[in-house]
């Protein structure tokens, strides 16, 4: 049984077809809006897409092979720059496949300060994401300067506590690196408070918009058949009412504590997965709001592996093999790791959720003109760092 | 489902079938990849319908290509499939017409590993560029050298006017002559600072 | 106060004919008023566009530029000099001569119809009978600039651009035509001056923007208008982030400032135009000169067209070409049969009641049958 296909099809015998030529146009890799170095060999017919061929490898940096080279803790900083905006998120997901390796436990207070920063990234991500489809909509900039103002706050939160605010390298086996001063406390909660307030003002410019709405609803709609069984994940399925979320499923860290919903859309086009993305906001919210009351005291580091640092290659977890995932905001991030009892892994593989969200990127756009080519690749959301990792 | 039962499940509904618990996976043969998977997949009891993700591992005698399945509906957790082939000419089939999400794994399984699935659609470089050669992440993998002059180089500096010195233009037409490619060595495990 | 600058051209003129022959009179004359031209066209356009980055940076929650002297004036000056020092990148299969001429054809209209706004009393260059149809005329062949751009660049995207150009200005040619059209037969001319004089009186309730028929046709032919000058939402012939730059994406150096310059005089000419047409042009309170009404009127509307572009998204092709054809269209034809209405009722009440039904019975229902293409509402659902 084939997997379910889209039915549009061009066939060179539809009547409509026969007098013209088809175009062939390489949109990238050098674009302002393919996000990062990606191209896309794109046929056209007049306006409409025949034909898409995603074409990927440009930001390739040998990321699987560096790490058989490395200790595991000296390829956490590596993690990092896989999906460069959400750094937290790649940290947790490397973290929680080797302490599944290696059988390592992580103290109370260090899951509480993992799940709020992860959830932290998470407003991060899906705020950014929004403001550059809105650039590829053609409202030059507007949204996504809105969006960075909140994004800088949150950024800044990231400075304090792990000293850069991008690549943040904070996560380690056995907990976090630093533990949150009462002041980076005390700034957290100001942010979640005033995060609603930002969203109201954001959606309200946003979701009624007329031009918005007509441009992107009933564009690049994916079935969830098509979503189940081309492997998509992360609000990219949700909004095709896939009710996966990792956090959810697999209830890894302590998400099993805390109370929030899971928002689905029902067509899954492009108007859907942007709504869902603000529905998720508006949950991550009620999470930190929830985690920022409970958090005990406590050490945030596993003691036996507190001075990891000092040596990395004393860590040499037993063999075997292991496969820990996270829910990053663009999907499910996974890491198989497979280790032989030496310093070294002997496979790391990064199960990147932009390369698999893509498999389904010619069915989205065929039929469709190429203006909509270029908001479908903005709403599935993609980073060339994880994707070509 | 632990391994053990999916395992005595699939001998009563493939009787013979060659089944091995290795780790945490079901250790198939290629020959079988397909029909279990599918059973996987369209059973009630299972409904396996989403591809994680598959992984090629090399590990010396042979190369491996790892399977992770999860069930949507159901919520179960990951049934783990792994198939052994020979280094020399690893063929598996593939598994695209059944989850779409294998399309641009199974590419790059081939790209890094080597390893040909048959049945895939459009199996070719995804990472790597068009006419790259050789397997990046197998063990036997060695790097380009260059820092040496080989002679396709040297005849490209010579057209664009630069005078090179004697002795790299015979190292180059010897290595030419003897067939073979510079090639670096692969950095020792543990070689790096960190 | 008011006449200032005929005043002093009068001046001028006094001054030359003590020595000179009276035809060089009439010469010189004409060279004042190109003279003035030439150096208001490029001058409103540099600092149209010091407005704009201004404007956009606080719309976009920043400061636009304020290195370059004070509160960034002379940003224009170095964004002048740095486009007039680079180099000249011409695509190797390109045709050269149509490569050099297009930014010289769209510059040339933009500048001519400078002469037949009214900026003040007394103060058009020229005093064409036939204004307007020149203003519209003359525009309507920057679509054949835009198109050669494209084409002599030799280049997929900026031929997509070119096309989509072509398509869009000439559709939004109709509406725009037509929506200046009852304002013509209320005015009984096509002459700016003439335009602008009929709106004086009643203490500017006389514009004929006050008029259910001048509303809706300043509405038109505003929207045709933006869509002319290829501004955000209708600017998808340089829709950045998806043709890279459109139609001038192969140019460089002092012929993309050309492009630039051409288009920001198309905006305020066409919001100059709008001004006339419906505002009023020069006509105002006694209290400031009338060129200074004419300009505050203009920028007001400039800076609504950059208000556009600092907020909303842009239309995709197929959609844009609705709203011209399908919406605008019938709405000015509706609109003229209005206007003619309009003139044959003698009472008030009945004109206003009727021109108002009529209008907006007929927007009703092409909102009704334009319903496919209108926005729908979605409800979520939540799981655990």
């Amino acid at each position: 049984m084939s997997p379910p296909v889209l039915e549009k099809t061009f066939q060179a015998s539809d009547p409509v077809l026969q007098d013209t030529e088809t175009f062939e146009v390489n949109l990238g890799p050098q674009h302002p809006s393919t996000h990062g170095v990606f191209r896309m060999n794109v046929k056209l017919e007049g306006e409409t897409i025949v034909s898409l061929k995603p074409v990927m490898g440009y930001l390739h940096r040998n990321h699987e092979q560096i790490a058989e080279n490395m200790s595991y803790l000296g390829s956490m900083p590596y993690t990092d720059r896989l999906d460069y905006f959400n750094s937290m998120s790649n940290n947790f997901g490397y973290a929680l496949a080797v302490e599944r390796l290696a059988k390592i436990d992580v103290p109370e207070r260090a899951q509480y300060v993992r799940v709020i920063m992860a959830e932290l990234t998470r407003l991060v991500n899906h705020v950014s994401v929004i403001g550059f489809l809105l650039n590829d909509l053609g409202a030059f900039f507007t949204p996504v300067l809105y969006a960075f103002r909140e994004r800088e706050k949150i950024l800044d939160v990231f400075e304090e506590v792990a000293g850069s605010r991008m690549m943040c390298n904070y996560l380690r086996f056995g907990g976090v690196k630093r533990d949150l001063t009462p002041a980076v406390t005390e700034r957290i909660k100001k942010i979640v408070r005033g995060f609603p307030k930002f969203l109201d003002e954001f959606e309200g410019l946003l979701t009624r918009n007329e031009i918005l709405c007509i441009r992107c609803q009933k564009v690049g709609v994916l079935p969830y058949d098509l979503a189940v069984n081309a492997g998509i994940t992360g609000p990219m399925a949700r909004a095709s009412g896939v009710n996966y979320d990792l956090r959810k499923v697999d209830r890894y860290s302590i998400y099993d504590r805390f109370k929030f919903k899971i928002p689905l859309g029902k067509i899954g086009d492009v108007y859907d997965r942007y709504l869902v993305r603000i529905l998720e906001m508006r949950e991550s919210l009620k999470i930190l709001e929830q985690a920022l009351k409970e958090i005990p005291a406590g050490p945030v580091m596993n003691p036996k592996f507190a001075a990891l640092a000092k040596a990395p290659r004393n860590f040499k977890p037993p063999k075997g093999e292991a496969y820990g995932r996270v829910e990053a905001p663009k999907g499910e991030l996974g890491f198989y790791l497979v280790s032989d009892g030496t310093a070294q892994p002997w496979r790391y593989h990064v199960r990147a959720p932009s390369l698999i969200n893509l498999t389904v990127l010619e069915d989205l756009c065929l039929g469709h003109k190429v203006a909509d080519a270029v908001i479908i690749l903005g709403s599935i959301d993609i980073v060339l760092g994880e994707l070509d990792h | 489902m632990n391994p053990a039962e999916i395992k005595t499940k699939l001998e009563s509904e493939f009787p013979g079938i060659p089944i091995q618990i290795v780790g945490e996976g079901l250790l198939l043969g290629p020959e079988d990849l397909v029909r279990v998977a599918r059973f996987l997949k369209e059973s009630g009891e299972f409904k396996m319908n989403y591809l994680s993700s598959i992984t090629a591992v090399d590990y010396l005698e042979h190369l491996e290509s790892v399977y992770h399945l999860y069930s949507v509906d159901q919520r179960t957790g990951p049934v783990v499939l792994r198939v052994r082939v020979p280094r020399d000419n690893p063929r598996i089939p593939s598994l695209v017409h059944l989850f779409r999400s294998a399309e641009f794994q199974e590419r790059e399984a081939y790209d890094m590993m080597g390893i040909r699935y048959e049945g895939h659609p459009d199996l070719r470089r995804i990472f790597m560029w068009e006419g790259f050669e050789g397997y990046p992440l197998r063990k036997d993998y060695l790097p380009e050298n260059e820092d040496v002059l080989e002679w396709d180089d040297v005849e490209w500096l010579e057209r664009h006017g630069v005078t090179v010195p004697a002795e790299y233009k015979q190292y180059a037409q010897d290595l030419k002559a003897a067939g073979k490619e510079a090639r670096a060595e692969r950095p020792k495990p543990g070689a790096e600072a960190v | 106060m008011d006449p200032i600058f005929v005043n002093s051209k009068k001046a001028l003129l006094n001054l030359f004919s003590a020595f000179l022959p009276d035809w060089t009179v009439v010469l010189v004359s004409i060279f004042i008023s190109i003279g003035a031209i030439m150096v208001l066209g490029p001058f409103t356009m540099m600092y149209l566009t010091w407005f704009e980055r201004k404007l956009l940076g606080r719309i976009q929650n920043r400061i636009g530029p304020n290195r370059v002297g004070i509160f960034g004036l002379l940003q224009p000056i170095a964004d002048g000099v740095k486009m007039l020092t680079k180099e000249d990148i011409v695509p190797e299969g390109a045709d050269k001569a149509v490569h050099l001429l297009a930014p010289i054809a769209i510059v040339i209209p933009s500048l001519l119809v400078f002469s037949v706004l009214p900026f003040g009393r007394n103060m058009t260059a020229v005093n064409l009978n036939i204004g307007v149809l020149f203003f519209l005329a003359v525009s309507a062949t920057t679509t054949l600039s835009i198109f050669m751009g494209a084409w002599a660049s030799r280049n997929k995207f900026s031929l997509l651009g070119g096309m989509r150009s072509v398509a869009q200005l000439v559709s939004y040619e109709v509406p725009m035509v037509l929506s200046v059209v009852p304002v013509i037969l209320a005015a009984g001319s096509l002459s700016t001056v003439d335009l602008v004089e009929s709106q004086g009186g009643w203490n500017g309730f006389k514009w004929f923007v006050f008029t259910p028929w001048g509303f809706t046709a300043f509405i038109t032919f505003y929207l045709s208008g933006v869509a002319e000058c290829n501004r955000t939402p209708f600017d998808i012939p340089e829709g950045e982030s998806e043709i890279v730059a459109g139609f001038h994406t192969e140019y460089s150096g002092m012929k993309f400032a050309l492009w630039y310059m051409a288009e920001f005089m198309n905006v305020f000419t066409v919001s100059g135009l709008t001004a006339v047409l419906f505002l009023g042009g020069w006509q105002g309170a006694p209290g400031l000169p009338s060129w200074a009404w004419f300009f505050i009127k203009t920028y007001a509307l400039v800076f609504v067209m950059m208000w556009f572009r600092g907020t909303l998204p842009r239309l995709r092709v197929d959609q844009l070409m609705g709203l011209a054809w399908k919406f605008l269209l019938p709405l000015t034809l509706v609109n003229i049969f209005v206007a003619g209405l309009w003139f044959f009722i003698p009472d008030l009440r009945w004109r206003v009641g009727t021109a108002v039904a009529l209008l907006g019975l007929t927007f009703w229902a092409l909102m009704a049958l334009n319903r496919t293409a209108l926005p729908e509402k979605r409800t979520y659902e939540f799981a655990e």
